[in-house]
């Protein structure tokens, strides 16, 4: 019966009509700020004069200069290495450590698994903000613990906040405060592998060293691949840990990563259009380096599947 | 059945562009330049401001005089400096700024440059008398406008332990060598204690002292900016500071961090070069030693001079998105010369007013309560503030700070030549003003 009425007032129409909400947001969340970022990349400011008073100031067409200008800019340049240098320390470190941590818990012999399990995930429960901040205080000498500790067991103290040591101290926030999260991931996916895979290999023989090189990691190959992936997107988008350090240390410049130097621009020397190119082009270098990683990665496992 | 849900569906779009042409017209109203900003009737106005304890001060006005004149103030709590000017410029682009905002002295070129700052001049210039020279010129730019009514003021004064000056044998510094000779003394009597640090975070510390050293980072010259922030009154300053930081005399760390606090909380560090606002600072910074700090004017480069510069102060604009002028004006007038309100300011907020007869007044007869031992601290204060030399703002103050944070931040951790990062300031400063356009006059 129904059916029968509701044919006449367009079952085509239907789909399209389901489709609005889901397009309006997206237009209006997603597709208009970016566009929007993107227009802006294209203009910029021209003052005439002194600049002072009405009509001294108006925004005209920049063409690609902004772009150009970005791509010359040595502090990005160094601060795309600066991240590069501290991802290098971080992704291994985290995924490792991970991994490591699911595995264990994955095995049998490990006791009090839940509460385990929690206060390795519960870091990353705490605002990156506030993780930033309790171990910046931490790492300053004067204030920190650990350096009592060091001073009256007569040790050397190292400056943690400069130098190298800064990008392990930087390294070491996002790691305290990511691993949790991904070996939460990899142990799930552990879970998932059926009990008869591992009743096969025990009665192969194989050790339970064998069983988490040979069996485990492979098979919760996709989890690590997701994991590394969305590693790489946090990486190249690190802004939180540097610039709450930054008011503690000479070290840190406010151009320290590309994303700070964004925020500078924007809101530091009220350069929108210079910043929106530069967000322009760091989004596409995280969209070909995550992208380029994924695609790789499937056609790896593509070619395993067909051996 | 189907038919409510399409005639729902529609009325859900109908709203929509309701609300999307209501915005429009919003946006109207905010860049409507028409003669409605001398309107009369009753006038309400939004203030953006940072102060804390203002609403209290503004009750007084809306109750009082605000009443009278039908104009009622809502106070706005901002985030303060850098933050409020971003702020302030965004909602300016959408014709939307608030009636009135707080801004400091530094940042008045660049909010008059992007033109959102009125100018208020016939309705506040009989104010000025009521205001050091030098703090009035900040707010008309040097010339015939007025873009704000100053409010409150940061003469810089020299400020040391009482206690550990004496247990070390040291005196009071009045001329920067004696600071130095001061720094080195101390080094020697106890290494591990610094006179104090140089702080490469806190740019307007830095361009305190170069005002006081003699220094204009911006002057015009006919339609041409002209940017002097490598002069050589800075240069001298850049230089005494990078010589102290490299032989070890003073800290190299920035201030304002937890390990600062404790150093001043413990006489790691024994003196700090601050402003009329220190005791505030204090209180929370080193609250185990109040009571034995002491305040002196800050040392000079020739001896007998009298000469400070300002760290912080600032003052109550109306923006040019107002559609009350007027009515603004007269507002930010009384805020800041009335004595009623000067004395609420100074009890409920805590500021130091700019305005030269409320520096005296009953509100400041009594010491800070951290500093009762020093029981004249705000008639040595209304003295120093006198002698404040003038300063010189640009449109790019933020630019040439950010680039003292990063220039200055390496220098001092490499110990390396302050001059050479005096240097990279003043380029970025030029290179910026030239990108944007400006006239810039080498």
């Amino acid at each position: 019966m129904t059916s029968a009425r509701r044919k006449p007032y367009g079952v085509k129409g239907a789909p399209y009509a389901f489709l609005i909400p889901a397009t309006v947001l997206f237009l209006v969340f997603f597709a208009l700020p970016i566009g929007y970022a993107i227009w802006l990349s294209f203009r910029k400011v021209h003052v005439s004069g002194l600049g002072l008073g009405k009509g001294a100031r108006e925004e005209v067409w920049a063409g690609l200069s902004n772009y150009t200008a970005a791509l010359h800019d040595s502090e990005l340049l160094h601060g795309a290495l600066r991240v590069l240098g501290y991802g290098c320390i971080v992704v291994p470190v985290m995924l490792g450590l991970a991994l490591l941590f699911a595995l264990m818990l994955d095995s049998d012999k490990v006791r009090f698994t839940p509460f385990t399990r929690l206060a390795i995930f519960l870091p990353y429960a705490i605002p990156g903000v506030v993780a930033a901040m309790l171990w910046g205080f931490l790492y300053l000498p004067d204030v920190s613990p650990f350096y009592y500790v060091l001073d009256k067991l007569g040790l050397p103290q190292p400056d943690l906040l400069s130098g190298g040591p800064l990008y392990a101290a930087l390294s070491n926030i996002a790691v305290w405060g990511g691993t949790g999260f991904n070996m939460i991931v990899i142990y799930t996916a552990l879970q998932a592998i059926p009990a008869e895979v591992y009743e096969a290999a025990k009665l192969d023989g194989a050790t339970p060293r064998q069983v988490a090189l040979k069996i485990k990691i492979p098979m919760v190959a996709p989890s690590l691949v997701l994991t590394f992936f969305f590693s790489i997107i946090a990486t190249l988008q690190v802004y939180n840990e540097p610039t709450t350090l930054k008011p503690l240390t000479n070290s840190v410049s406010t151009t320290w990563s590309p994303l700070m130097k964004v925020y500078r621009d924007a809101f530091g020397t009220n350069d929108i259009y210079a910043a929106a190119a530069q967000a322009v082009i760091i989004a596409l270098a995280t969209l070909l380096l995550s992208f380029g990683f994924l695609r790789a990665a499937n056609r790896r496992q593509k070619q395993e599947a067909a051996r | 059945m189907p038919i409510t849900k399409r005639s729902r569906l529609s009325r859900v779009a109908a709203s929509t562009v309701a609300v999307a042409l209501g915005a429009t017209a919003l946006a109207a109203c905010g860049s409507d330049d028409g003669d409605s900003k001398t309107a009369s009737g009753p006038v309400s106005l939004t203030y953006w401001t940072w102060t804390p304890g203002m609403d209290k001060v503004v009750d007084l006005w809306n109750k009082g005089q605000g009443k009278k004149d039908q104009i009622t103030v809502t106070v706005k709590k901002q985030a303060s400096g850098d933050t409020l000017v971003t702020k302030i410029l965004t909602a300016h682009k959408a014709g939307k700024a608030p009636d009135l905002v707080q801004a400091e002295y530094q940042a008045l070129p660049t909010l008059v440059s992007n033109d959102a700052l009125a100018d208020i001049a016939k309705d506040v210039g009989d104010a000025k008398d009521k205001f050091a020279e030098g703090v009035w010129q900040q707010t008309t730019l040097g010339t015939d406008a007025v873009y704000a009514v100053p409010q409150d003021i940061g003469p810089m004064m020299f400020y040391y332990r009482q206690d550990l000056f004496k247990k070390y044998g040291l005196t009071v510094p009045t001329t920067w060598d004696e600071f130095a000779e001061t720094a080195r003394a101390l080094k020697k009597k106890s290494p591990g204690t610094d006179l104090t640090t140089f702080s490469a975070s806190d740019s307007g510390l830095f361009a305190g002292l170069a005002q006081q050293a003699g220094a204009q980072w911006w002057t015009t010259e006919g339609d041409k900016w002209k940017v002097a922030i490598n002069d050589a009154a800075t240069k001298k300053v850049a230089d005494f500071w990078g010589g102290l930081v490299k032989e070890g005399a003073v800290d190299n760390q920035p201030m304002y961090t937890p390990a600062w606090n404790k150093a001043l909380n413990t006489g790691k560090q024994i003196a700090w070069v601050s402003a009329v606002w220190a005791p505030g600072t204090l209180t929370t910074a080193a609250p185990d030693t109040k009571g034995k700090w002491a305040m002196a004017p800050l040392p000079q480069w020739t001896a007998g001079e009298h000469r400070t510069g300002s760290w912080g102060g600032s003052s109550t604009g109306v923006t040019t998105d107002s559609k009350h002028q007027e009515a603004a004006a007269k507002f930010a007038a009384w805020l800041n010369t009335d004595d009623a309100a000067l004395t609420a300011l100074a009890k409920d907020s805590g500021i130091y007013p700019a305005a030269t007869n409320a520096q005296t007044s009953g509100a400041f007869a009594q010491a800070p309560e951290y500093f009762s031992n020093q029981a004249d601290f705000y008639t040595k204060a209304a003295e120093i503030a006198k002698t404040t030399a003038p300063s010189a703002w640009g449109p790019n103050v933020n630019v040439a700070y950010t680039a003292f944070n990063d220039a200055f931040g390496a220098a001092a951790k490499n110990k390396s030549d302050f001059a050479a990062a005096l240097d990279t300031m003043q380029a970025a400063t030029v290179a910026d003003l030239k990108k944007q356009g400006f006239g810039v006059s080498e």
